[in-house]
Formats: structure tokens, sequence, C-alpha cells
């Protein structure tokens, strides 16, 4: 049988504030045990949670991004549970009306092996505002655990998608969609190692072609893209084979182990979703009116759906390239200063999408820590569209200034020099090399006039290599055409 | 809607309140007196009306984004428990608050 895998995200993306979501306490990140922690976040009898102005806005920004309904009144529940970290009995969380409503993102699947690379709509259900809870740290004292509750109260947005997902690729792609917007409007800091950005994973299969959805069992916490991977399609597989063995899915909470590439089930807490919210009675409705959308959206950067049309029309540059450019407001920057630059628009494209991205990646890098900033790469293709340099040359002189130990070992007409690289656009010297090349391949010459095309390109190769590479390859060929057709 | 003493156990084990067997039936009988008053008060009609969250017609009022509490932990910690087993040392250490161990 044919299976189909339907996934479903929830992803927790701490919002950027200065202070706690119902307290003026700081949230640092790495601060010394309890020394963020307030009487509120410890919950000493008698505190009241007053609402933290900047966590609305930004939840309303990223309603807004995602062309969602911003409710215009919204209401925060008490969710019950007792764990240690959470000392009030309860997280303050938003239930039945959550802040932001229905919306929409866009993804770019990229291609794999021979599937071409793709656009899906991942529609959101909901977003709501919440808090989070301390930590446990175990090992510190025998036989107790230690709660620090620096991390108590700090803002969270769950973001929750419908189960619109059919595939590992896709559930990546979106998170890494996701995680790109919330730094691109500024409400997250993205930092996935400190946990600014965590992703709870839902996974069912079922036969293909059928509607009824199968049981879920969801992946929790997962604080990267390669472990999120690796857990859906592990998890994927665990499930067919289950089912496939004739067993039975039931609905869990897992775990994914990146040291065994597994996922296993959590000890089941006793009746664990039994949360029975219910408004909570410390906290008024927020409401949200048009004037409060207007300030935020005055603040508003340019998006990426609209910046990637800007590319199109400003830059003619492709439907493709132009989003590609846009997955990262890095990305995007690094592109329009290299063309502010001086760089030709379609050149620029193609260099910051391909070498510039692959050695970023195979570094492990941020666009921020390019060892070549835009500056330099306009620089270089400049030479390129002067034709000091041919594009194979860039290649050598991109290595150089990417190995480089400093910006002053990165000068491009230095290395172009020092690497004797720059392309002889002489038409009189490059006439001299073709006479030469045409009178020692008399051969190949007959060959071309009785008809034979591929003997001119090996007649171009042939003065390539006669001029060391440095000829400049449109001038051998307009040269040669005119001399073979004379 | 009919409660039984199972009910009043879970909802008790759920609120980690202890409830005797003798007081599980008197807060049984309490507990269906409360759920007869809501139904009484189903039946009025509220076609048309919000649904209210709070007693009080008013919205959240919004705190601005700045630090105002200072740093209090070693007086909140004078608050911690003993350790308890002959132990009258706080429940404190480097800072963190002591629980019993929490297995995952």
């Amino acid at each position: 049988m044919e299976w189909e895998v339907v996934i479903g995200l929830e992803t927790h993306t701490q919002l950027q504030t200065n202070t706690k979501i119902f307290s003026g306490a700081a949230i640092k990140y790495g601060a010394e045990p309890n020394t963020q922690a307030c009487e509120v976040s410890i919950a000493l009898p008698g505190v009241l949670p007053v609402l933290n102005k900047q966590a609305v806005h930004c939840a309303i920004k990223f309603g807004l991004a995602i062309h969602a309904e911003i409710a215009p009144r919204s209401v925060f529940a008490r969710k019950n549970y007792f764990y240690p970290d959470l000392p009030k009995g309860y997280q303050i969380s938003q239930f039945e009306l959550p802040v932001v409503g229905k919306g929409a993102v866009t993804i770019q699947v990229p291609a794999v092996g021979k599937n071409a690379a793709y656009e899906k709509v991942i529609n959101i259900t909901r977003a709501h505002l919440e808090e989070d809870a301390g930590k446990s740290v175990h090992g510190a004292v025998e036989g107790m655990s230690g709660i620090d509750l620096n991390r108590a109260g700090t803002p969270l947005l769950e973001i929750v998608t419908e189960p619109d997902m059919r595939s590992a690729a896709e559930a990546v792609a979106y998170a890494k969609q996701l995680h790109e917007l919330v730094q691109w409007i500024g409400i997250c800091d993205g930092n996935m190692q400190e946990g600014s950005f965590r992703c709870d994973v839902n996974v069912s299969v079922r036969p293909k072609g059928t509607e009824k959805l199968g049981t879920r069992r969801e992946i929790k916490n997962l604080n990267s893209f390669k472990f999120m991977q690796q857990a859906i399609e592990y998890e994927t597989r665990w499930q067919i084979e289950t089912l496939e063995d004739g067993g039975t899915i039931h609905q869990a909470t897992v775990l994914f182990n990146p040291d065994t590439g597994e996922t296993r089930a959590m000890r089941s807490k006793e009746e664990a979703n039994d949360y029975r919210y219910f408004p909570d009675p410390d906290l008024l409705p927020l409401v949200i009116t048009e004037a409060d959308k207007a300030l935020v959206l005055a603040e508003m950067p340019e998006l990426p759906a609209a910046m990637k049309a800007r590319f199109e029309a400003q830059y003619s540059l492709s439907a493709y390239d132009a989003s590609a450019l846009t997955t990262s407001r890095e990305l995007a920057d690094y592109f329009v200063a290299a063309v502010d630059a001086g760089a030709d628009a379609k050149q620029a494209a193609n260099w910051a999408m391909g070498s510039v991205s692959a050695k970023l990646n195979s570094e492990d890098k941020p666009i921020s820590a390019s060892p070549v900033s835009a500056l330099q790469l306009a620089q270089l293709l400049k030479r390129i569209s002067d034709n000091t340099i041919s594009n194979n040359a860039a290649k050598q002189v991109f290595d150089a200034m990417w190995n480089a130990e400093g910006d002053a070992e990165r000068d491009v007409d230095a290395i172009i020099a020092a690497k004797g690289l720059k392309q002889e656009s002489d038409s009189g010297a490059i006439e001299a090399i073709i006479d030469e090349v045409l009178a020692a391949n008399a051969a190949m010459v007959e060959e071309f006039k009785a008809g034979k095309e591929k003997a001119f390109n090996a007649l171009v190769g042939q003065a390539m290599k006669a001029s060391k590479g440095k000829a400049n390859p449109a001038q051998v060929n307009d040269i040669l055409k005119k001399k073979l057709t004379a | 809607m009919a409660l039984s003493i199972e009910d009043i156990k879970k909802v008790a084990h759920l609120a980690r309140i202890e409830v005797s067997d003798s007081d599980a039936a008197t807060t049984l009988s309490k507990l269906t007196g409360i759920l007869g008053l809501i139904e009484q008060m189903q039946a009025v009609d509220t076609t048309g009306i919000v649904p209210m969250s709070h007693s009080q017609d008013l919205s959240q009022r919004l705190r601005e984004d700045v630090v105002t509490k200072t740093n209090l932990r070693d007086e909140f910690q004078k608050n911690a428990p003993a350790l308890g087993n002959g132990s009258t040392e706080q429940a404190v250490s480097g800072g963190l608050y002591l629980v019993p161990k929490v297995i995952e």
C-alpha cells in the first residue's frame, strides 16, 4: 500500500522584548539562576500580571505579516497543570479567543533529486500569546532537582499550522520560512540553540487517497532543522512499519534522540491533556483597535513577497531568482548592497545564490559572517563586466578573496595581477594566436569546412589553451568565425 | 448532569487536593448542588449576548516594556522551605530552588 504522511507544526517563538510578558523582570539569556525571577515569576501570593505592550505589538506584527485576522478582542486563559518549573500551577495562555486568527505562509520547497522545486501555501490556524515556564536543572545536588525561574514568564507567540504538509521536506521548508519571517519582521532573534525558536511536529500517516487522518504522535522540542528532518523521516517510517505489521498507533508525545536518530515515546503523564482551561480572572480582555494595527503597520518592513515582486520589476530578475534572494533579509540586503556598489544585478544574484551561498553553507556561516563583503563582491563582478577577467578566472579570484587573511589581502585588482589572470582582449594579439592555431591544426579546419560543427569548438579550445586561458572567449569565437568563413 | 464519586476523585487528583472517602460523599453533594444552580442559569435565553470573560466591562491595560524589577533573589530565597529529612537547611543551592528529583 502507498502511504501519505500528514504533518502539522506548533512553533514557540520567543518575542523580542526587554521584559517578561506579565512583569517588568528582565529576560536576558544566560543570567545567574533566579536573578531575573521577580515576585510574579515565582508566583508569590497576591501578585498580579500586567500585560507587556511590546509583546502585543509583536503578535499584531506577525498577524499582519501573514495576512491573518487580528482579534479585536482576545482572552487570556489558565492552562492548569502541576510541574516544579511552573510555580503558579497554571500557565497563562490563550485558548478560545487567540490574538491572531487564520492566515497563510507561502513556502518554497527546494528541488530534491528528480523532483523540481515548488511553491506551496501552508495555512496558519492561529497564533496566541503565552508565558514560558522555568527550567529544571538536574545533577546539581544529589537526589534533588534545581529550579531556575529566570525563563518563567518569557513572552512566547505559539504559531499553529493546519495539517498541510506532506513530507519532511515541506515541514522543514515551512519551519525555515517561518524562522526567516519572524526575524525579518524583527519579533524574534531566531536563536535556536538558546531556545528562541522551538518546534513541535505532529506526524500521522494514512493510506494515500484517503481523507481520514491517522492517529498522530507529537515530536516535542526540535531545535534544529536537521534534527527535524531526521525525526520526521524516522517517525514516518516507524508509523508505516507499525501499521503494516498489523499494529496500531497510539496518540503520544515523543522525543527525538539525535545520537540514535530515533524517536521514542515519553512516559505518558496520567491525564496529561486535561488542562481545564478557563479565562484568567486576573486579566481583562485584550482589545486591539484599527488604530493599534495602523501603528504597527507603519513600522512593518517591506515583506518578502513585496520585495520579490520589486526585484523582478526593478532588476529584471526571474521569478525564481527573486524568490530565492528574498528567502532571507540578510541575503536580500547583501544582493542590494552589491548592486548599489555597481555590480550587474543578474550577476550579483547568481553569485550571491551560487558561490557565496555554497561557501557559507559548507562552512555553516550566516551571510553576515561572509569573508567577502557585498562591496568586495561588486568589485569582482565589475572586473567581469569590463572584460578584465573571465568568469572562470573570477572564480579563482573569489576563492582567494574568501581564504584571505584580511581585507587588505582581498583587493580584487591585486589578486588578478598576482595570479596573472588578466584576460587578453587585444584583438591583434588574439588574432596572432588564432593564426598559429589554424596553421597547426589544418586537419580540424578541413573537418569544419566539410560541415563538422564540433571541430569549431575544438579549435576554440586550442586557442584558449594557447593563450593559457587568458584570451577573452567571446572575442576568440568572433575572430575564429570570421577567419574560417572568410 | 449527574456526578459520580469517581468524578470527585479525578478532579481532586487533578487539583492535587486530598479528599478522603468520607469527605468525597459530602463534596459530591455540594458540587451537585452547584451544578444545579448552573443548570438553572442555562435555562435563561442568552441569544445575541456576547459571552463575558471578566466580570468588569473593561479592557486590559498595557505596561511599557521597561525593566522595573531588581534582583531580589536572596530576599525571596529566605522564604524557601527547609530541606526536610531532619535537615533544617533551606532548599536552595547555587541560586536554584531545590525540589524532590523530577524524572522525565
